[in-house]
């Protein structure tokens, strides 16, 4: 199966004042599987319209395996597109749907027969040919759609949220076929979501986009566990924001003080460099800040709430000092834990590995 | 979301390519919508144009004799307030009785619906000559309702039930009625059932929530409904012509007589500056009162009706409709217990008895005619014997299969003028960005406000000078004119709903613009496009206006046929025909509503 590589250079979008993707650039790798995430709004999908010649450029190009293509219509493309309504043609059946990018290419008849059967076999739908799209349950029309996409072996797959519409069983069952086809068609794959656990389990590497522009691009541990803003570290996954300043920088990390508070505490870095008496965040994963009875942490507060979603038990903390934000702490679930209180005066301490800094501001 | 800052961009280089683009956006707009605005200019505005310059310009300069002499006796003046009654009373009765039928449309479940819609389409569809024909016989000195009335012994001799101000108002509401039900389904559908059943939630009870909740939100369409009725009824002419006496004579007959018999313009002119003028008021106040953009009824009723109507008008309005909740959750709670009982959702039976009341009393007259025209006994009722006579009389002669002809042929031709100049437009209107659209769509619309029979007078004037008076293809421009707001409408709307991803998932997977539309785009549409085209096709098929200047003798129409024959004599010929017409519309609205819901259960 045929892959490519896809290169953007300086990409701008505008509708009239509205900025709607500010310059980006961004390389994809031959095979890659690479996200585009962020809130609605952001411009992930104005980037996805662009490379697939949906939308216009006003700047920038658009290069496949160096090719320059940002002025290619889309049907010269070669650049498959799963869309988030699935964009079926109601008028016709399964089989015509799947069969119809290879009319367009001229294909033989009975290579195109082969072809389209074996797409339906590839998304396990070959029973359904002869049904029209509505006659479909929604799980099942996504992978009409993405067995349309890949029927004519585009170089590049893009999908548009195209798990969006699916309950959650669904889309998590739908999650592993698209990394399973992902796997066995080698194909570059393009990926917009809203949904950050959705993007942390299916990619090689996230781009993270907010207001136009790409806030961090890299692996999910990368973003997960070194943020490079406040907007990443609040996106992706829960995460306690605390105000504090750099007293000294070494090879190990940080020397840091809390906003206020004279104890000095150890921090690591996110990989950028930090001046002394710079203000920063840190961010504490819920999971990594531990309650304890005894009054020996590093803060103290009082228990507002207490929350058990299933797996986790979440603990929401009033800090004692009242203009700091409310803080989450989060364990596995145990029946045999022993109940908490609300209003409880409980102390929070966590491993200074678990403290990442972050410069502050919205670096925007 | 916040505004990234615009980076900077080479100045010149964008103004030559913005510049190259508008100038090619240019082409494609003038190509797309120039030919339906040059029609328009050419054959109505020209037209109407024209015929009010005639008004006061004639031959030796400008003058205003015509409006002196319209203004001399109190004759004219008469037969406009005469007008305006009619007009008027048709108005009222057609919104208040057809506002329970569109209701009960709007709540029943699918299957019930489309039976009771088909019965309003018939009707709606029939033509308004074999209508008001129809009627002529019922009411007859020997028509049915009489032999009912003797029989019964209320009566002891024939009454005259035709030919006053009863019958008119029985054939304009006939006519009418129809249009304000679809007008009044079109938003009624829109209103979400959740609302009343809120209110229910809220402490309403059945009446409150209706008259408090449901009917404010209805009101748009019972504006909508009312101005059209009332702007139809007042260029109507077929049924007081066929259905009145001397004093219900309207506006319109005068200028036909003006047009047919004295030949003076002048005269038509002034007397269609009088009846556009009081259109024009009309518009004006319902524009202050509603806005005219709740004329297509798609439009947000909450913009609508409350902000416009002045503070102390709400404020009785309310009061009223408090009151009226109040009165109906009375008489409500006064009913059996059982009754009050059953499920909300369930129309009640009264509404029910009602509306096929109605409806039968709007089919009947029609459908009666088809045991008549096979009767050896005249026009009289019962029925008597059985024979085809009067459909070998209709089939072997030449006047009448000639006009059927001329009438397909026309109908045809329309049909593909106006998809073919209503259609692109319809995607400019939609899809471009085109500066002033809301000004070009009241333009393109106003065929359907300017009365037909300014027009058709106008359309004469002009045809007569370029020789087109008797022509087919001088028929089809005048009938396109009149068709095309209609086939715009209709695919503005289909293309609303049409998801533009479609085009850009074909375009993706390879199809090439061209391609797109052929495979996608034009089969989607389809089914919105051949309904549209039935429309354009059906309103020429039973155009009467602009036929009767523009046909006659052996190029006559089949309305114009119709027409001439029954202003001469009322024989089982019509019947016959009337019938052959019925059961063509019959068949046309069943082809229809069948690609309708094919094109809708996508």
């Amino acid at each position: 199966m045929t892959s490519s590589s896809l290169r953007v250079k300086g990409l701008t979008k505008r509708y009239g004042d509205f900025v709607a993707l500010a310059p980006t650039s961004l390389d994809v790798a031959n095979g890659e599987f690479l996200t585009l995430l962020g809130p609605s709004g952001s411009g992930k999908t104005t980037l996805l319209s662009l490379i697939a010649g949906l939308a216009h450029p006003d700047e920038g190009h658009i290069l496949v395996d160096d090719a320059d293509v940002t002025h290619s219509p889309a049907y010269d493309r070669d650049i498959g597109v799963v869309f988030q309504n699935y964009a079926l043609f109601p008028h016709m059946t399964v089989e015509d749907n799947i069969a119809f990018p290879l009319k367009m290419r001229k294909v033989a008849d009975a290579d195109l027969r082969r072809r389209t059967a074996e797409a339906l076999e590839t998304v396990r739908l070959p029973h359904v040919a002869k049904r029209y799209p509505r006659e479909l349950s929604g799980g099942q029309q996504q992978r009409i759609a993405l067995a349309r996409c890949i029927v004519y072996r585009p170089a590049i797959i893009l999908m548009d949220e195209p798990l969006g519409a699916l309950d959650k069983k669904l889309r998590d069952q739908m999650q592993l076929e698209i990394k399973r086809i992902h796997r066995e068609l080698g194909t570059t794959i393009i990926y917009v979501t809203h949904d950050q656990e959705e993007a942390m389990t299916m990619s090689d590497r996230i781009c993270l986009m907010n207001a136009g522009a790409i806030e961090q691009l890299g692996t999910p541990e990368d973003l997960y566990f070194r943020p490079q803003s406040v907007f990443v570290a609040d996106f992706l996954g829960e995460s306690n924001l605390l105000s504090a300043t750099v007293r000294q920088v070494d090879a190990q990390g940080l020397d840091i003080v809390l906003a206020d508070q004279a104890a000095p505490s150890r921090a690591v870095g996110n990989g950028a460099s930090f001046a002394a008496g710079e203000p920063i965040k840190l961010m504490v994963r819920p999971q990594n800040l531990h309650v304890e009875d005894a009054a020996n942490g590093k803060l103290t507060g009082r228990l507002v709430d207490v929350m058990i979603s299933g797996s986790m038990t979440r603990l929401y903390i009033a800090p004692e000092r009242i203009d700091m934000p409310q803080l989450v702490a989060a364990y596995p679930t145990r029946s045999s834990a022993a109940p908490y209180e609300i209003g409880q005066l409980v102390s929070l301490d966590w491993n200074s590995a678990d403290a990442v800094a972050i410069r502050d501001g919205r670096g925007h | 979301m916040a505004l990234a800052k615009a980076p900077a961009i080479e100045p010149g280089q964008l103004r030559t390519t913005a510049r190259s683009r508008a100038r090619s956006q240019a082409w494609t707009w003038a190509a797309m919508g120039g030919p339906l605005v040059l029609l328009l200019v050419f054959f109505l505005v020209y037209p109407v144009g024209q015929l009010l310059l005639l008004s006061i310009y004639n031959d030796s300069g400008f003058t205003l004799a015509p409006y002196r002499q319209l203004f001399a006796s109190a004759v004219y003046i008469d037969v406009l307030l005469i007008t305006l009654k009619i007009s008027l009373a048709t108005t009222l009765v057609c919104v208040v009785v057809g506002y329970p039928i569109a209701y009960l449309i709007s709540v029943v479940g699918k299957d019930r619906k489309a039976t009771l819609l088909f019965w309003v389409l018939l009707s709606f569809w029939t033509s308004f000559l074999v209508r008001a024909f129809a009627w002529i016989v019922l009411l007859g000195r020997n028509g049915v309702i009489n032999k009912l009335l003797l029989s019964l012994g209320i009566i002891s001799s024939p009454a005259s039930l035709l030919f006053n101000f009863g019958s008119v108002l029985v054939g304009m509401v006939n006519a009418l009625l129809p249009l304000a039900v679809l007008t009044m389904l079109s938003v009624m559908e829109n209103i979400d059932r959740n609302l009343p059943r809120a209110a229910a939630t809220l402490g309403a009870r059945p009446g409150m929530a209706f008259w408090k909740i449901y009917f404010p939100l209805s009101l748009p369409g019972v504006a909508a409904a009312g101005i059209m009725v009332f702007v139809t009824a007042i260029g109507f002419f077929i049924v007081p012509a066929l259905l009145g006496g001397r004093r219900e004579t309207m506006i319109t007959q005068l200028i036909i007589d003006q047009v047919q018999q004295t030949l003076n313009w002048g005269f038509a002119g002034a007397i269609s500056v009088l009846l556009l003028i009081v259109v024009l008021i009309v518009f004006v106040a319902y524009d202050r009162l509603l806005g005219l953009s709740t004329m297509t009824g798609a439009a947000a009723p909450r913009r609508a009706a409350p902000s416009r109507l002045a503070g102390p008008v709400q404020k009785i309005g309310d009061a009223v409709l408090t009151l009226l909740g109040m009165i109906s959750d009375r008489i409500i709670l006064a009913l059996p217990s059982r009754r009050r009982d059953r499920n909300p959702e369930q129309a009640g039976l009264g509404l029910q008895a009602f509306v096929w009341t109605m409806l039968i009393i709007i089919s009947a007259p029609t459908i009666l005619m088809i045991p008549l025209s096979f009767g050896t006994g005249g026009l009289n009722w019962p029925p008597q014997g059985f024979t085809l006579h009067w459909y070998e009389t209709v089939l072997h002669s030449p006047v009448w299969t000639q006009a059927f002809l001329r009438s397909l042929l026309v109908g045809l031709g329309t049909g593909g003028l106006a998809m073919l100049i209503g259609t692109p437009a319809a995607f400019l209107l939609v899809r471009s960005n085109v500066p002033g659209k809301a000004a070009w769509l009241a333009f393109i619309l106003s065929p359907i406000v300017v009365p037909r029979m300014i027009i058709a007078v106008g359309m004469f004037y002009v045809f007569a000078r370029m020789g087109l008076v008797g022509s087919a293809f001088g028929l089809i421009l005048g009938h396109t004119v009149v068709a095309v707001p209609y086939v715009v409408m209709t695919m503005m709307a289909v293309l609303r709903n049409y998801d533009t991803r479609l085009d850009h998932a074909a375009q993706s997977l390879g199809a090439r613009p061209f391609a797109t539309l052929r495979h996608i785009t034009f089969p989607i549409l389809g089914a919105g496009m051949f309904s549209s085209f039935l429309f354009a096709f059906a309103t020429s098929f039973d155009e009467l206006t602009i036929a009767l200047f523009a046909t006659g003798g052996l190029n006559a129409t089949l309305p114009k046929q119709f027409w001439d024959e029954v202003t001469l004599q009322v024989s089982p010929v019509i019947a016959a025909v009337s019938t052959c017409l019925f059961i063509f519309m019959g068949l046309l609205i069943f082809v229809a509503e069948r690609l309708r819901r094919r094109a809708a259960a996508r």
